[in-house]
């Protein structure tokens, strides 16, 4: 039906036509893919542009902004120790929670739940990962604070503030716990069957196979679970924002307010501010700090994520 | 000791401990959702004590609520308590004897017994309470006494229309919902064409060179960048050096609603910035779906590389891209902290009239009033809340059907 020089090499092909509108597209395409590169180049330049600016001023040196215990911008003293202890104390509050919590459920899911128990809880958790953390935040202060009032009432009257990082910290607990979940039960499901067949093989029972043989050997994944998990905590803000208290206030007390660094740059922006102030500049340092914690807490985790699958994918 | 490890996961006791533990905390994870679920509804109900400035038995004692009093009388209230400015705004606006009988009755509402909730109950602090509240506070459920007892739904259909107000009373969604509505359309029409592109380049043309894989790794980090810092990012790109243009000024749009880059385009740009990488990463993974045998046939036949995608690539993988597409943006729906920081205002009474006005969405509105310390206003938070929800719920809804719908059809085909 065809002549052959037509199947083998379709003339059409070599019209410039087609061929310019291949090129053309092919350009569009890799213009489109450069966005995201440039997204990444913007936060950088600016953080940094706008971080030199900060420490510009005579008030500011490196030295006092990590070392300072104090941070009053009207005072002209910017020290990011209180901010960074909230964000540290509210992230730690929820990963210590978030985590034998996501490892029990995680161990059930992967090992001991039937289908029928999967096909209902893997969706359900899935729902409370798609709920905005605005939607947490109010479930902090509505829901977490009155209960930790009841509960810490019962001791000292107020104990409790009714902005506090245990509460803020409890509600990103919730959020992360699925992200938690889904991550360690990706580990362990990606633990080859010949492991436990060899466990119960030597005789191990259910719990031994589990916990001495399936989660060490998951041990890496879990832990790039944990530290994403953090990072994700630590970036946290609208919960913060919300439940955790408006001022800088350094104390070890989760039971008191402290603002954290996202809740800072939050109340800050949302208000009216002038730019290229000291004020408006140190949002930026601020930002690239955070912006270069969760950086490397993310690329740890690819780390320990991508030499974990080279250890099983034989 | 390796003796006693030994014996400890042997016994019975313990096994039943692991397992109930397990369950415990798999209760624990699902509860969460209930019970947040349950505080939500619980303060989305329950009992108010209002109390008018005018009582209704003054403008017409022969009515249960405002919306019963004649046409005629409602103008005459309305004409009788105003202050003489405020009478000529209105009748500036719009003459009194043009406007609606619910516009009236919004006005008398507002303007005239300008309705105060003094205290306010939580669904579980009513029930069971109405005669134990009678008679601490002294008020009757009579509707026409000025100070009453009220069962309040708080997500009242009225919510949904009313603009934005310093008053509980008459306080509104409206406004909010419809930035929402925006600022979901503009994110998704400046981010989806980008991040298919995107994911085709990164999926069919790309070679693994060097600059390739690391753009392949520059979008799974900026997956896990902190959304703030994408708040800061558009504050200083489309509000501070593209002003000029998201302020509207460019295309004589300048309206006395601009607020010098702080407008709905910004905040579309900035969200959509937001879930580019999402897009990117699901599109790629339903790019992937697509099988290679569909490409070596195409090819075989003769079509080009472009005809190839266009023609066959795409239209396998469109369903799992538009579902990833759509979860991205439930996404950007509940996002707030970028949007605090790119400028929402505060107050927006008026409804959007295009990209170039001051916005507000509805998690800000959420964010705002759970900031407040009034009671009131959390109740006001919680029905939004539910509204979110069912926004989000309805998407994601969306998406499912969507899934299943085109994944039959495929299972069919194949």
């Amino acid at each position: 039906m065809f002549r052959k020089s037509r199947v083998l090499s379709p003339h059409w092909y070599r019209l410039p036509v087609v061929r310019s509108r291949e090129r053309v597209i092919h350009f569009a395409i890799r213009v489109a893919a450069g966005i995201s590169l440039l997204i990444t180049i913007g936060i950088v330049a600016i953080l940094l542009s706008q971080s030199i600016l900060f420490f510009g001023n005579a008030e500011v040196t490196l030295r006092s902004f990590f070392l300072d215990t104090v941070w009053q911008p009207l005072i002209g003293r910017f020290g990011i120790v209180p901010l960074l202890n909230a964000t540290v104390m509210t992230s730690l509050i929820a990963v210590l929670t978030a985590m034998p919590v996501g490892l029990c459920v995680a161990i059930y899911l992967s090992e001991y739940a039937s289908e029928r128990a999967r096909a209902i809880l893997k969706p359900t958790l899935e729902i409370l990962a798609g709920i905005p953390t605005v939607v947490y935040g109010y479930f902090a202060i509505a829901f977490i604070t009155p209960l930790l009032r009841i509960l810490f009432g019962i001791f000292e009257e107020h104990a409790v503030q009714p902005y506090n990082t245990a509460s803020a910290g409890l509600a990103i607990g919730i959020l992360i716990l699925p992200l938690i979940i889904s991550l360690i039960e990706d580990a362990l499901s990606a633990i080859p069957n010949s492991l436990r067949e060899a466990a119960y093989g030597l005789g191990a029972n259910k719990l031994q196979t589990s916990l001495q043989v399936v989660v060490p050997a998951a041990l890496s994944g879990i832990v790039a679970g944990f530290i994403l998990a953090l990072s994700r905590a630590i970036g946290e803000t609208m919960i913060v924002a919300l439940a955790a208290g408006a001022g800088p206030n350094f104390t070890f007390n989760p039971l008191k307010g402290a603002e954290t660094i996202t809740g800072y740059i939050v109340r800050i922006s949302g208000g009216d501010i002038a730019y290229n102030t000291p004020d408006y500049n140190s949002i930026f340092a601020l930002a690239l700090v955070l912006f270069l914690a969760t950086f490397i807490l993310n690329l740890i985790s690819r780390r320990v994520v991508s030499h974990f699958r080279e250890s099983y994918n034989e | 000791m390796q003796f006693l490890i030994h014996r400890f996961f042997r016994s019975n006791h313990t096994n039943r401990l692991w397992v109930a533990t397990m369950l415990f905390s798999t209760v624990l994870a699902t509860s969460a959702l209930l019970i947040l679920l349950l505080t939500i509804i619980n303060n989305s109900f329950g009992l108010v004590i209002v109390e008018d400035t005018v009582p209704l038995t003054a403008m017409d004692p022969n009515v249960q609520s405002v919306a019963d009093i004649s046409r005629g009388r409602k103008i005459e209230i309305i004409e009788e308590h105003l202050l003489p400015g405020v009478l000529r705004r209105l009748e500036r606006e719009q003459p009194l004897s043009q406007r609606s009988n619910e516009e009236l009755t919004t006005i008398i509402i507002e303007e005239v017994t300008k309705p105060k909730i003094i205290h306010s109950w939580s669904l579980l602090q009513s029930i069971g309470r109405r005669q134990h509240i009678m008679n601490e506070y002294g008020v009757t459920i009579n509707p026409q006494d000025p100070t009453r007892l009220e069962f309040r739904f708080w997500l009242h259909p009225r919510i949904l229309l009313a603009p934005q107000s310093a008053e509980v009373e008459i306080a509104g969604i409206r406004a909010a919902l419809l930035g929402s509505l925006w600022v979901m359309l503009i994110s998704i029409l400046l981010a989806f064409p980008v991040g298919v592109a995107t994911a085709i380049y990164l999926e069919e043309y790309a070679r693994p060179t060097l600059l390739n894989r690391i753009m392949q790794t520059n979008i799974y980090n900026l997956a896990g960048i902190p959304s703030i810092i994408y708040g800061l990012l558009g504050l200083v790109v489309f509000v501070r050096l593209l002003g000029p243009l998201t302020s509207g000024q460019l295309f004589q749009a300048t309206a006395d609603y601009t607020a010098n880059g702080r407008t709905i385009i910004s905040a579309g740009a900035t969200l959509g910035l937001l879930i580019l990488p999402i897009i990117i990463i699901s599109a790629q993974e339903a790019l992937r779906a697509a099988p290679q045998t569909l490409r070596d046939s195409s090819y075989g036949v003769g079509a080009t590389k472009w005809q190839t995608i266009w023609y066959h690539v795409l239209p396998n993988a469109i369903d799992r891209i538009i579902t990833g597409a759509i979860l991205a943006l439930s996404r950007a729906v509940g996002e707030t902290a970028p949007l605090v920081v790119v400028g929402a205002s505060t107050f927006v009474a008026i409804d959007p009239k295009g990209v170039f006005s001051k916005f507000t969405t509805l998690p800000i509105q959420i964010y705002q009033w759970s900031a407040r310390p009034e009671d009131e206003f959390r109740r006001l938070a919680a029905a939004a809340i539910v509204v979110l929800l069912l926004l989000l719920l309805s998407m994601n809804a969306f998406a499912i059907i969507l899934r299943n719908h085109y994944s039959k059809k495929r299972r069919l085909l194949l």
